[in-house]
């Protein structure tokens, strides 16, 4: 198994910060990860994108052109990577924001309220992890225990009372992700 | 149990060095290696192994405490990238001069000049060839994985104290900023003093009645001692040639053609090895972990069974010329390379590799 993930947005959405969760989650589920982040002008503002590989076999290429799974959350990455998702691969969005849905007829799309969700239950600083949610629903590949694992390695420790409001937003991530597009 | 962490590649380095006894780090912070500067005095080295840490107030001041600190015998180090890595180059002849080991690391970013802050692999011609004045060269560490920016701070401190050789570790932003697995060893205590004293006999240590005062200079205006003094250092740099190659052969066996690239182009090439594979391509990968000494008889053996090769790194054609003199016109070889901080992508290379190869498609040979 191998899956590579590209997750893209505005900066400050808690692109990176969602990557790393994911990672760590994976790590500690004795599976080889890689976490390569957009760290260039994009971190000065504007979009940040990061791929992440999660894999049972040594990692080749953590930098890639094509991915299984993306994650996108502005409409500037979805303009960058729509194209970039592997043929019968996914694409989930939140619809919030984006002005030109995707019109791909060979990938499968899923989209996602989590913004919307998100200030609804007042857990706006968590928004990331409603779409994490959606993601891990499609694919289960972290196991819950140890995403809570990945999440006490990767929040620093003056955060970890908000572990449980982590775990509730990708538990909720999971029950609001739609089907928008399914190749047969 | 392993002690196994997720980091990124500026902080594995940085954890390394503390965790092989570095004495002293002076550098100065510039993207894409300033992790290492905040790692290091996030870490309080000092309470933890009495490391010093030190933001010197330039690249300039910070390679000549380093050049302070060597000749004390200490394991002592400096990281920058690129431009800071330019201003250096004098501090780092006259430690070539003197023969101090230290470790230097170098993140690179695309230039000339400021250049951007997106990883390259342009400054190999500098690193390898020689980046300061004088006959001199360094022992050059490629990684391509987080866990060998761990490992090689280890290994690049013994190096450069086995030869009394300075050693940089050329790196590049995609390793410095990635995030993988890394598994961390045991604390190596840092040598105290009696025993660098014990060591190092060409430390400056403060000079006992038993023996000759030691003096740390790079000038001598006989020009015979002169001579003498570089034909010692060329012996060395033989002997290191001969010893100290190191490289990483995939899927070598039976391959036909063959990738050559280092760093984090060695990983793109690794994906592009599978994807040749999945389309009946016989391709291989040789992976340089020393830039010098360069593993030229290794691609000797391999020219005698290869078709062509493609040397593949972030730079206009640098590390091609080695990869041809190291065959020496017994089969031709290419370079492919993105400039200015883009990245290829795995298919892209392999694209280039079957129409430079494999298509229907008449080379010339290259004969300088």
């Amino acid at each position: 198994m191998t899956e590579e993930i590209i997750i893209a947005g505005f900066g400050g959405q808690g692109v990176l910060s969602m990557g790393k969760i994911l990672a760590y989650s994976g790590m500690m589920q004795n599976k080889e990860v890689s976490w390569f982040p957009s760290y260039g002008p994009e971190m000065r503002g504007g979009t940040a994108n990061v791929t992440v590989i999660i894999s049972d076999e040594r990692i080749s290429s953590p930098i890639l052109n094509k991915f299984d799974t993306a994650i996108i959350l502005n409409q500037q990455s979805m303009d960058k990577f729509e194209d970039s998702v592997k043929k019968g691969g996914i694409l989930i969005y939140d619809p919030n924001g984006i002005t030109r849905h995707p019109n791909r007829t060979d990938i499968n799309i899923y989209t996602i309220d989590a913004s919307d969700e998100a200030s609804k239950l007042g857990l706006a600083k968590v928004f990331n992890m409603f779409v994490l949610g959606g993601f891990l629903k499609l694919k289960p590949l972290i196991e819950p225990e140890y995403m809570r694992k990945g999440l006490e390695k990767s929040l620093p420790l003056r955060h970890h009372g908000m572990i449980p409001e982590n775990e509730k937003a990708i538990e909720k991530g999971k029950e609001i992700i739609k089907a928008k597009y399914l190749v047969n | 149990m392993k002690d196994i962490r997720l980091m990124k590649g500026n902080e594995a380095i940085a954890e390394g060095v503390i965790r092989a006894g570095c004495d002293g780090y002076f550098g100065y912070p510039i993207t894409p290696q300033s992790e290492v500067l905040e790692y290091l005095m996030a870490n309080k080295t000092k309470e933890r192994t009495g490391m010093i840490v030190l933001q010197a107030e330039s690249e300039i001041a910070s390679i000549h405490m380093v050049y302070g600190g060597a000749g004390a015998g200490k394991r002592v180090m400096t990281s920058s990238s690129s431009p800071g890595i330019s201003l250096m180059q004098e501090g780092i002849s006259f430690m070539a001069g003197t023969e101090l080991p230290c470790l230097l690391l170098n993140v690179v970013r695309g230039g000339p000049g400021l250049g951007t802050i997106q990883p390259s692999q342009s400054d190999y011609f500098q690193t390898v060839k020689g980046g300061g004045h004088g006959d001199y060269k360094l022992i050059v560490l490629a990684p391509a994985s987080v866990q060998e920016m761990y490992d090689f701070a280890k290994l690049g401190f013994d190096l450069a104290f086995k030869h009394r050789i300075q050693v940089m570790v050329l790196s590049d932003g995609a390793i410095g900023q990635m995030m993988e697995k890394v598994e961390l060893d045991e604390q190596i205590p840092r040598l105290t003093d009696a025993e660098i004293k014990v060591k190092f006999p060409w430390a400056t240590t403060g000079k006992t009645p038993d023996r000759e005062r030691n003096i740390i200079t790079s000038l001598d205006l006989n020009p015979v001692k002169q001579e003498i003094i570089n034909i010692n250092l060329q012996k060395k740099f033989k002997h290191i040639q001969e010893t100290e190659v190191r490289f990483e052969r995939i899927m070598c066996d039976d391959a036909e053609y063959l990738f050559v690239a280092y760093g984090s182009s060695a990983r793109i090439c690794q994906k592009a090895v599978l994807l040749g594979r999945e389309r009946g391509i016989k391709v291989g990968l040789l992976r340089p972990i020393t830039l010098f000494p360069f593993p030229t008889v290794e691609l000797a053996k391999l020219a005698k069974q290869v078709k062509g090769m493609l040397s593949v790194e972030m730079s206009a054609g640098q590390m091609v010329e080695d990869v041809r003199l190291s065959v020496n016109g017994a089969v031709p070889v290419e370079h492919y390379g993105r400039l200015g901080g883009i990245m290829p992508a795995p298919d892209e290379v392999l694209n280039v590799l079957e129409e430079n190869f494999i298509k229907e498609k008449k080379y010339e040979p290259h004969t300088n």
